[in-house]
This record gives structure tokens, sequence and C-alpha cells, in this order.
């Protein structure tokens, strides 16, 4: 996996997947492109006009509470976002990260402020602040997340194997 | 060492003893999707070249978050759904059924199962000792397609509840109150296992209010050992052969203990946007609202809608608010139709809508305007939930729901008891 670089974009705790794909746009989970251009719309209005593609979403606790939905993961992985890294996630949100491809990185958060430019190295397991000049380590994903996220998600995964293997 | 219920379920569902922490692939019983995360567990299922399901009666597309549906896209969305199960043999529920999950309770999940749903609130199904977990979309398309998933065996977290409620303190209270102390991610990756004798007395209505909101405290699944009530209820729903005892070891490993004294708990509410922000009802302060919504799958169960009609019965809605009920299957309605209790909130200026979701999900029936107040039933007051991120969702149990909808605002439920 390639090393991912872009700006930060810092939320608090507890972001639900309502703040990243409001329940609102329900008619749209099946129009992808036009969902996307709301993502985390309801966390901070006009979200998806301000990124650029390898930008990386920084957050507190609790990332990705409520809701099954995938179209949350999706759409930030669909609007450039690179990775999403914060000091913990819900668990079905987290999962489905790595179904999707989308990395998500549980790091203490503190150091990374809005607007820090970061690269992450996901096979070394380091983000490095290039603003503060800090590089931060992370464990690496257990390995059969890891297995999935390399082949870009599970979808592709179970194309490729004809099965679910561990 | 002995097992908790997770490890045991789990173990023999991959055919091996497992502790926590292992990894394993798990054959399940049963896989389900809902209209807000079927079309793309279907698409993902035509992506991977898995255009079958591994068994067709154990697998169902519930039509139930919008229903009947309030839009063109959703329509379409719900027409893709039965076309592809026309296709596969898959099982629909639909429009009118109910919410999977009350539906899942009484026609399918049996004590021992394991299940996985792209719901959050899949977790519902442990009031009867299922291990029911939520999933996304492409997990549960895998387990469709090959009737298997991979998980991990979560460690448990023990919640031992012990003494008699007091007047107008139900179930809801109990998992508001737990919830308001470890905070909605303090079982994030664990499971919920409920013991002690407040839990035993409880009814499989009850029981589910506490499992459906296992998932508003991060946990994986929220278990019940199964017993005489499980049985009952299951004898009630015509299923009573399917029943089997299944409960965690005496020596089983728990991560941690938690007790709560079942006697001390206060009628609770959450306050917005959060549901551990808990507070006794006496505490909110005063709050007028402008709707309350008493249903979905957190609360809209027969035992539900009977608490809340016992409060109404012959008096009126104030004015200022509008009472929405949703029952949550056709089941519970009917029970309710039967019963008057459906009448008793017509009577009292309510509107009563067909089973399903309703108002929780935000997309129709009962969405929020700029700066409303709701009190609702549901397990979660998240911003936005209710379709408008600029209104504010206070949760409390079908009692509280009731003498608020009366007063119009957050009232004590003891005021009418």
């Amino acid at each position: 996996m390639e090393v991912i670089s872009g700006k930060c974009w810092k939320f608090g705790d507890d972001i639900s997947t309502d703040l990243i794909a409001p329940g609102r746009l329900f008619h749209l989970r099946s129009n992808l492109p036009e969902l996307v251009k709301h993502v985390m719309e309801d966390a901070r209005p006009g979200f998806y006009d301000m990124i650029k593609k390898g930008d990386i979403i920084v957050a507190g606790f609790n990332f990705g509470q409520g809701s099954s939905r995938e179209h949350a993961p999706t759409i930030i992985k669909m609007a450039g976002i690179s990775a999403v890294v914060a000091k913990s996630f819900a668990r079905i949100f987290y999962r489905n990260c790595i179904n999707v491809g989308l990395p998500a990185i549980i790091i203490d958060t503190s150091s990374l402020d809005e607007g820090d430019m970061a690269g992450i190295d996901m096979q070394n397991g380091t983000i490095t602040n290039f603003t503060k000049n800090l590089t931060l380590k992370f464990p690496p994903l257990p390995a059969t997340m890891s297995k999935i996220l390399n082949e870009g998600g599970l979808a592709p995964y179970v194309k490729k194997y004809g099965d679910l293997l561990l | 060492m002995g097992k908790t219920m997770a490890e045991k379920i789990i173990g023999e569902h991959a055919g091996k003893s497992l502790k926590a922490g292992d990894l394993a692939v798990v054959a399940v019983d049963l896989s389900y999707v809902q209209d807000g995360t079927g079309p793309l567990a279907v698409r993902q299922m035509k992506s991977m070249g898995l255009e079958k399901a591994f068994n067709p009666s154990h697998s169902i597309f519930f039509l139930d978050h919008a229903s009947p549906s309030p839009r063109l896209e959703l329509s379409n969305d719900h027409k893709f759904l039965r076309e592809f199960a026309e296709k596969t043999g898959i099982r629909v529920s639909d429009v009118g059924n109910g919410i999977s999950h009350q539906v899942v309770l009484e026609e399918y999940a049996l004590p021992g199962n394991l299940i996985v749903g792209a719901d959050s609130h899949t977790c519902t199904g442990g009031a009867i000792g299922a291990f029911a977990t939520g999933m996304g979309s492409t997990d549960v398309a895998v387990a469709i397609a090959l009737g298997k998933t991979w998980m991990r065996v979560p460690e448990t977290l023990k919640v031992v509840v012990d003494g008699k409620l007091r007047k107008g303190v139900y179930s809801k209270d109990i998992i508001l109150n737990l919830i308001g102390m470890i905070s909605s991610s303090g079982a994030t990756y664990k499971a919920l296992e409920f013991h002690g004798s407040t839990i035993e007395s409880l009814s499989i209505d009850a029981r589910a209010t506490i499992a459906n909101m296992a998932v508003e405290a991060g946990a994986k699944a929220g278990l019940f050992p199964s017993d005489e009530i499980t049985k009952k209820f299951l004898s009630d729903m015509g299923r009573e052969p399917g029943y089997r005892e299944i409960k965690p070891d005496d020596d089983a490993e728990y991560e941690k203990v938690i007790n709560i004294d079942g006697e001390k708990l206060e009628p609770t509410i959450a306050c917005p946007h959060l549901v551990h922000n808990t507070k006794a009802v006496g505490e909110v302060g005063e709050v007028f609202v402008q709707e309350v919504f008493l249903g979905t799958s957190c609360n809209g169960r027969y035992e539900d809608l009977k608490i809340a009609a016992e409060i109404l019965n012959g008096k009126k809605v104030d004015k200022r608010v509008r009472l929405l009920v949703t029952p949550a299957s056709r089941n519970v309605y009917l029970r309710a139709l039967k019963d008057g209790i459906i009448e008793t909130f017509v009577r009292a200026g309510g509107v009563v809508t067909g089973p399903g979701c309703g108002a929780c999900v935000g997309v129709h029936e009962g969405v929020l305007g700029d700066g409303e107040i709701c009190l609702a039933t549901q397990p979660r007051n998240f911003k936005g939930r209710m379709g408008n991120p600029n209104a504010f969702i206070y949760l409390g149990s079908p009692a509280i729901a009731a003498a608020t909808a009366i007063t119009g605002k957050i009232t004590d439920p003891r005021e009418f008891l």
C-alpha cells in the first residue's frame, strides 16, 4: 500500500454515522455519487467542497458510532479521504472501513491539529506530522484485516479467493 | 476454565473450542438486511460474482425503514430487493410486517443461534439467548452467499442487576443507567451478559429493550441466558420445539462484573445528543416538547404499548404535542388492536402508523422541524437522527413518553401511576 499524505481535518469524540452520512438522505443510498457530496455535512457543513484528494480525517474517541450503514466509510473513501485516524472507533464502522478498503488507524491523535500536513506509512505503522516535525507509531492491523485491506476490501478479497479464508 | 455465552455460541458455530480473543470462521444460522443496507449488499454480492444464497430460507430482506416508501428512489430500492429475492429464493418481510429485530424474535431466532444482520440493532436477538450482531452490507452479503462469516470472540462484561424495580421504573431505565455509567463506548468490541434477580424477572419484551441498546454502549452483543420465560415466549409464538437452555458456565471468565442495584434506579432520560448523557427524570428541568414518539425496535413491543396506554387511557394528548405510535410488528399491532390499546392512543389524540421503524430513521412519519424537541423511546438520540440536525431528541421509557404526551413537557411517569 502506497504512502498516504494530506491535510488533517480535525473532529471531536463520538462522531456518529448520522453525522457522516445523514439519515435524512436515505433516498440517496443507491446514488453514491450524490450522497458523497453530503459527507460529514452535519458535523461540518460544506466539508465535501473543502477537501482535496489524500486529505486525512483526524478524530477523538468512538468515531463512527451508530448505524451499520457501510455508506458512511464508503463516501468518506469516495470523497478522496485517504485515511481516518482516531483515538478509537465504534466496532461496526471500523470493520466496515476495512471492508471497503479505507485505512482506519487507532492512535492518540492529540498532537495532530486541524491543517497539519501528515503522511501515513501503513507498512511501517507510522504517521509523520510534517508541520510539527513529529512521527507517531501505531501498531499494525491484525493480520486478517490487513489481508482484506491490502486487497482493497472484502468484496475484491472474496472475488479473488472465491471463499472466506482467514 | 468455563465459558461465557459468547464463547459457547461462537465456538459451537466454529466447530471448535474458543476463548475470548480467538478469531474464527463461523457458520451463520440467519442473515438479514433491511431496505437501507440491502441494496448495497445485493450490489456487493453481484460484484463478488455471488448471486445465490447459501440457504435462501435463512436469509431475509426486511422492508422496514422506509415503509411504506415515501419517495420514488426508495420505492425503486424496494423493487430491486424484491426482484433479487424472487430470483434467489431469499425471503422478503415486506412493508407492514414490522421491524427486522422484532420479526426475527417472533418468527426466526432461537437460543444459541448465531445471527448477523446489516442493522446495528441486530443485537436485539440476544433477548432470547441468540448471539446476534450488527455488521455492514458487505459482511452480510458474504454471510448470505456463503453461509458464514469471520469474527473475533469478544471479551464479556457481566452486568448483574438485583432487586425489585420501583414503580415507574422499567427495563429502559436499566439500560440507560448502564450506558450512563460506562458511556457510549464502554463496551466496544465486548459482549454484555445480563444476570441477577431483576433481569430474571423481566419479560422477553423488556429484555429485548436492553439487548437492543447493547450497541449503544458499543457492544457486539447483549446476551440473556434462556430460561422458562424464554420458553414461554417461544411457546406463545408457536415455536417452543426450538427452545434450548443456553447459559454461561459457573466458572466463566469475565473481563469485568458491573453490579447495579435495581431497587435504587429512577425513571431516566438520555439528553441530546448522546445516549450516555443520562439524568434522572426529575433532574432534567422543564423541557417542553413538540413531539412524542412511542415505538421502534427498542420500545414498540406489546408490553411497551400497554404501559403507555394504561397511562393515556381516558386522557388527552396536550394540544401542543403530536404523539406518534409505531408498533414494532404486525403481530404487536394486532394484539394491541384486539385489546383496545390502539383505540386508546387514537382517542387520546395520537397518530398510529403502520408497523416499522417509523420516525426513528429520519426519513418519514415524524421528521422534526428546526429547533423542535422530541421525547422518543427509540434507542439513540444523535444529532440529525430524526431527519433534522437542528432538532433535539431526549430518550425515555414508554411510561415517560405517555406522561410527557399528556403534560407537553418531560414528565415523571409516577405522577400518573
